[in-house]
């Protein structure tokens, strides 16, 4: 059981602020992810949520206890270090053991843990080594066994997969999903690669500069991204942003076209629109003309950077194969349903 | 010996030999024998009898001068090879020396006494080490007391160094508190303080805390080396704080974390620091003169000073006990030079 | 330094003698952890910190602080209670000179002998020094075989005892000893006392010292030789460049950092020349080898002579020097590293 609530939770180095009022919930048995790019206060988070830094303002709760004065190793949290952090000196079973022991565990209960945990990880055979003598995803896998056998009330995994090879990375983060699955245990999880969030989570928490941009689950940040910020952030390749003027009932693109849409404002907004979602059409009405600029055939799909009207870079993801080339000249037709408003500064208006 | 020196001389490439080429060569046989040279001489030397020390010229190995014991004669006598003048060789015993003519009577025939001319005979002599040199000292003297004293305060100064050392390492490397920048400033301001500068008042207070005439009066003064702290902090700088931090969501204690992981870790720079410090206090002679004042305290640098300064020198001895304290350096020489110079190329530490 | 595997009787058996050890590290454990209760986590910094800064504070810090006063009061008693002061009369009477350059009309003749001798040791024995340890360390750069053995050749004394060092070249330089021999081999020269001979002695002390001492600086040399890039020489030697043009304008400014390091390190010690050479001459003949340190521990401790206020006087003048020195080493090393970070 472990339910972990921060209430106007602040951190901040003399004046410089990392976190500014963060307000979460995070229930119990939940997959949270915290997602956002480099220095967005995302890892200071999560130590402020272990305990290994303590907040200047706010709350930390877990299961309605305020836990902000509790030692890092009271909150019966157990935490996966990006690094690892593995006790290069002791074996994989002392690395297991350890923990265990300093809670003065009786030992054959820490046998039996860490058998079961070895069991469940598929590191039985890796016990008597050390962590010298082990590979990047056999080490990250010690690591999370470290966490396993303290039972914690929740896991806490900052970064845990960006030192892993590319092929690697996709296996264990099925294996983390499915080791999640299992366990139920709250996990919280850091990481700055937006796929890792989109696939993980059940809910993700997308950060900008210590504060918070959107909270939801991962379909609800893809359709409906609550600002410029998140739009941008998720989904790839990245949201095309065209700024255009409006006037109630359409948008006047930079290159002077105009698209039928009912907008809810005046004056100046940005259009968002994900390159899934536009389209290569016949010269037609509400079609922007193009210039192809690039050609990238992936084969299973071909992504088409042009230079649309009014000097406006745009990129397209086609399903399939198609032949165009560099030079080109096309017409873009943009999927009506799926466009996103945004005001100045930056607010979804859609 | 052929293939060492086709080893030792083997050039890149096989190309011709350049004048730098002998220039090195004559530089590093000169060094060989410039620096080994003294100290095999020294060791040689420590061998001979003090008859044999008084030769001149001396000779390379220590020979024993031959005695026969002869009828009517109370003390052994030193046996001759002698030309006779009709160019046939004797085996003598010299019975006394007056100018250029010795008196000499054959072994077998003790009656008649043979004059000869000290320039027509040979003293019979074989290689023989005096032992005694070495044995003596440790019966007689006080050598035995001496080199106990130097392995208790070399030990003790090492443990307490390693240990007192280590902890405020730790403490500077894996604490951010107030004043730490200060104690840095400190320690690196103090360096350089010498023995030299501080002798006057560093005296007054050992013999105020009762500590002249005692081992650790000095132990105590060279155990907290701002050398010693420098030298861990910065190589524990290197462990990193993700180790640690995860030792403390593993309830470990911070005295378990600096024992159970910190100090392990640092093994390689304790090893060099310790190393050192037995050379170090092994081999200090300022300070011990200045505390020890009596003969029982001594340690061996300082009691071989003063046996050395004695009117009438027994080199035969001092030579002996020269060696018996080059002993444990010329082990740490052999075992473990590679550490040294490694931890000198490093750091500027001597 | 990676953890390596030891042989398992050598792990075992350290094993067995840290047994005891670690049992009692064990054993405090649960006080600690009591204390890092009432400290929180880092005020067990201060526990950590303790013992290193009492042991420092008492017998280094405050001797320091002490030395001054010792400087201001007069008197051969050891306890600073029971000395009167006297301001700054120690030092007038050692700055007391009728001419700098004549040592005889000093009030206080013996501190300027000293002066002089450690000032012309100083000049002489750290120009050769360096040139010595940077020769050895260009010839271990080059292409060896078996270069730890000769790196090992020449740092072997650099470990032995200064008692050691001044015994091993008294046998040397007595006069049945091995110069002697070997000049009366070679030249027929006759024994020669070197010791007892004025000119020789300051000669003798200076080489024992560079003997003793060369391998240290040669081996500090030789790692900023080694830390410059090999391809920076094969750029060079791609330019035709010649070889002793590739010393004075590619080696000498590169190895510019540690040769300024290493010289002002070798000025620090050899202002504090000591030890080898008091086992060694013992001062003598005469006063000719006395340097500062031996004149400040006779002061200070002989009992004839003994004015603990004037040997402290003394070594705050020397230590005003080194302080001087040390600030030009820090201020190097600080340059150096911003460089390397560039």
């Amino acid at each position: 059981m472990s339910r972990i609530t921060l209430n106007k939770l602040g951190k901040s180095y003399g004046q410089v602020h990392v976190l500014k009022d963060i307000d979460l919930d995070i229930v119990d048995g939940e997959l949270m992810v915290f997602v956002g790019p480099s220095g967005c206060g995302k890892s200071t988070l999560l130590r402020q949520i272990a305990g290994l830094d303590r907040p200047t303002s706010g709350e930390i709760r877990i299961d309605g206890r305020l836990v902000n004065n509790v030692p890092a190793a009271d909150r019966g949290l157990a935490m996966v270090f990006q690094s690892y952090a593995l006790y290069p000196h002791m074996s994989v079973r002392q690395n297991l053991a350890f923990g265990l022991e300093n809670a003065r565990l009786p030992r054959a209960e820490i046998d039996s843990r860490i058998t079961e945990a070895a069991r469940m990880l598929e590191i039985g055979q890796l016990l008597e080594r050390r962590p010298g003598q082990l590979s990047g995803g056999q080490r990250q896998r010690v690591a999370i066994g470290r966490a396993i056998v303290r039972n914690p009330t929740a896991f806490l995994l900052d970064e845990p997969l960006s030192n892993l090879d590319a092929e690697l990375r996709i296996s264990t983060r099925a294996e983390l999903a499915a080791l999640h699955a299992r366990l139920g245990t709250t996990m919280i999880y850091v990481t700055h690669d937006q796929v890792e969030a989109m696939t993980l989570a059940h809910r993700i928490v997308v950060l900008r500069g210590g504060q918070i941009e959107q909270i939801g689950a991962p379909l609800e940040l893809y359709n409906k991204p609550a600002n410029r910020f998140v739009a941008g952030f998720i989904g790839a390749p990245r949201m095309n942003f065209l700024e255009c003027g409006a006037d109630g009932n359409a948008l006047v693109l930079p290159g002077g076209h105009t698209l039928n849409k009912a907008v809810p404002a005046k004056g100046k907004v940005t259009l968002g629109i994900r390159p899934q979602h536009v389209k290569l059409a016949a010269n037609d009405m509400g079609t922007v003309p193009a210039e192809v600029t690039l050609v990238e055939a992936l084969g299973s799909e071909t992504v088409v950077h042009t230079m649309a009207a009014g000097n406006q870079p745009l990129l397209l993801t086609l399903e399939g194969q198609h032949k165009v080339t560099a030079g080109e000249k096309v017409h873009l037709k943009f999927d009506d349903d799926r466009l996103h408003l945004f005001d100045v500064e930056g607010l979804r208006l859609n | 010996m052929a293939t060492v020196s086709q080893f030792l001389f083997r050039r890149r490439g096989g190309a011709s030999w350049h004048w730098t080429d002998i220039f090195t060569w004559v530089w590093l046989i000169g060094g060989l024998i410039l620096m080994f040279g003294p100290a095999v001489w020294l060791a040689l030397s420590s061998f001979k009898t003090p008859a044999a020390l008084a030769e001149f010229p001396p000779t390379l190995l220590p020979y024993v001068t031959q005695q026969a014991t002869v009828e009517g004669y109370d003390k052994p006598l030193s046996l001759y090879t002698v030309t006779m003048e009709d160019g046939s060789t004797r085996t003598l015993a010299e019975i006394r020396r007056i100018g250029l003519v010795a008196q000499m009577i054959d072994p077998a025939a003790p009656k008649d006494i043979i004059k000869v001319d000290i320039s027509k005979r040979e003293p019979v002599r074989t290689v023989e080490f005096a032992t005694s040199n070495y044995i003596q000292p440790f019966l007689a003297f006080d050598f035995t007391r001496y080199l106990w004293n130097s392995v208790f305060v070399t030990t003790m100064a090492t443990l307490i160094t390693l240990l007192v050392n280590s902890m405020a390492a730790f403490a500077l490397s894996k604490y951010k508190f107030r004043g730490q920048p200060l104690i840095m400033m400190i320690i690196l301001a103090t360096l350089m303080v010498p023995l030299g500068v501080i002798m006057v008042p560093l005296y007054s207070i050992v013999s105020a805390l009762g500590l002249v005439n005692s081992l650790w009066g000095v132990i105590l003064p060279t155990v907290a080396t701002p050398t010693g702290v420098f030298l861990l902090r910065q190589y524990m700088l290197t462990i990193p704080d993700e180790l640690i931090e995860a030792a403390r969501m593993d309830k470990a204690s911070e005295w378990q974390i600096y024992w159970r992981i910190v100090l392990p870790l640092a093994a390689p720079a304790l090893a060099v620091l310790g190393i050192f410090s037995v050379v170090w206090r092994w081999n200090d002679f300022l300070w011990p003169l200045i505390v020890l004042s009596r003969k029982e305290l001594y340690t061996l640098q300082v009691g071989l000073n003063i046996y050395s300064g004695e009117l009438n020198v027994q080199w035969h001895y001092i030579l002996a006990m020269t060696v018996v304290t080059m002993i444990p350096v010329v082990l740490v020489f052999i075992f473990l030079q590679r550490f040294i110079t490694t931890g000198i190329a490093g750091t500027g530490l001597k | 330094m990676n953890a390596q595997t030891p042989s398992s009787a050598a792990s075992r058996l350290t094993g067995a003698l840290l047994a005891p050890v670690r049992y009692l590290a064990g054993i405090i454990d649960l006080p600690l952890r009591g204390l890092q209760k009432v400290t929180g986590l880092t005020g067990m910094a201060s526990f950590f910190l303790l013992p290193n800064m009492a042991i420092f504070t008492i017998f280094v810090l405050l001797p320091l602080i002490m030395n001054v006063i010792y400087s201001m009061t007069g008197g051969t008693a050891i306890f600073l209670d029971s000395r009167t002061f006297v301001g700054a009369e120690q030092y007038s009477r050692l700055l007391d000179c009728g001419s700098y350059l004549d040592s005889g009309t000093c009030a206080e003749d013996r501190f300027w002998i000293a002066t002089s001798n450690t000032a012309w040791f100083v000049l002489l024995q750290v120009p050769l020094l360096l040139v010595v340890a940077l020769v050895t360390a260009l010839v271990l750069n080059r292409e060896l075989k078996a270069r730890s053995f000769w790196r090992a050749v020449f740092f072997f004394p650099v470990l032995l005892s200064p008692v050691v060092v001044g015994l091993i070249w008294r046998w040397i330089l007595q006069r049945q000893g091995l110069l002697n021999l070997m000049l009366f081999e070679t030249v027929g020269a006759q024994p020669h006392t070197w010791l007892t001979d004025r000119f020789w002695a300051f000669a003798a002390a200076i080489g024992v010292s560079i003997w003793a001492h060369v391998g240290f600086y040669a081996l500090i040399l030789l790692a900023g030789l080694q830390a410059i890039p090999k391809d920076i020489y094969e750029a060079a030697e791609m330019d035709g460049t010649r070889p002793s043009r590739v010393f004075w304008r590619i080696t000498l400014p590169l190895l510019m950092p540690n040769l300024l390091v290493v010289l002002v390190l070798a000025l620090i010690r050899a202002v504090q020349v000591f030890d080898e050479v008091y086992v060694l001459t013992g001062g003598g003949p005469g006063t000719s080898t006395m340097y500062l340190i031996q004149y400040i521990f006779e002061t200070g401790f002989a009992s004839q002579l003994r004015n603990p206020g004037l040997a402290a006087a003394a070594s705050i003048l020397m230590g005003l020097v080194l302080v001087v020195l040390t600030l030009v080493q820090l201020g190097i090393s600080r340059t150096n590293e911003r460089k390397g970070q560039r």
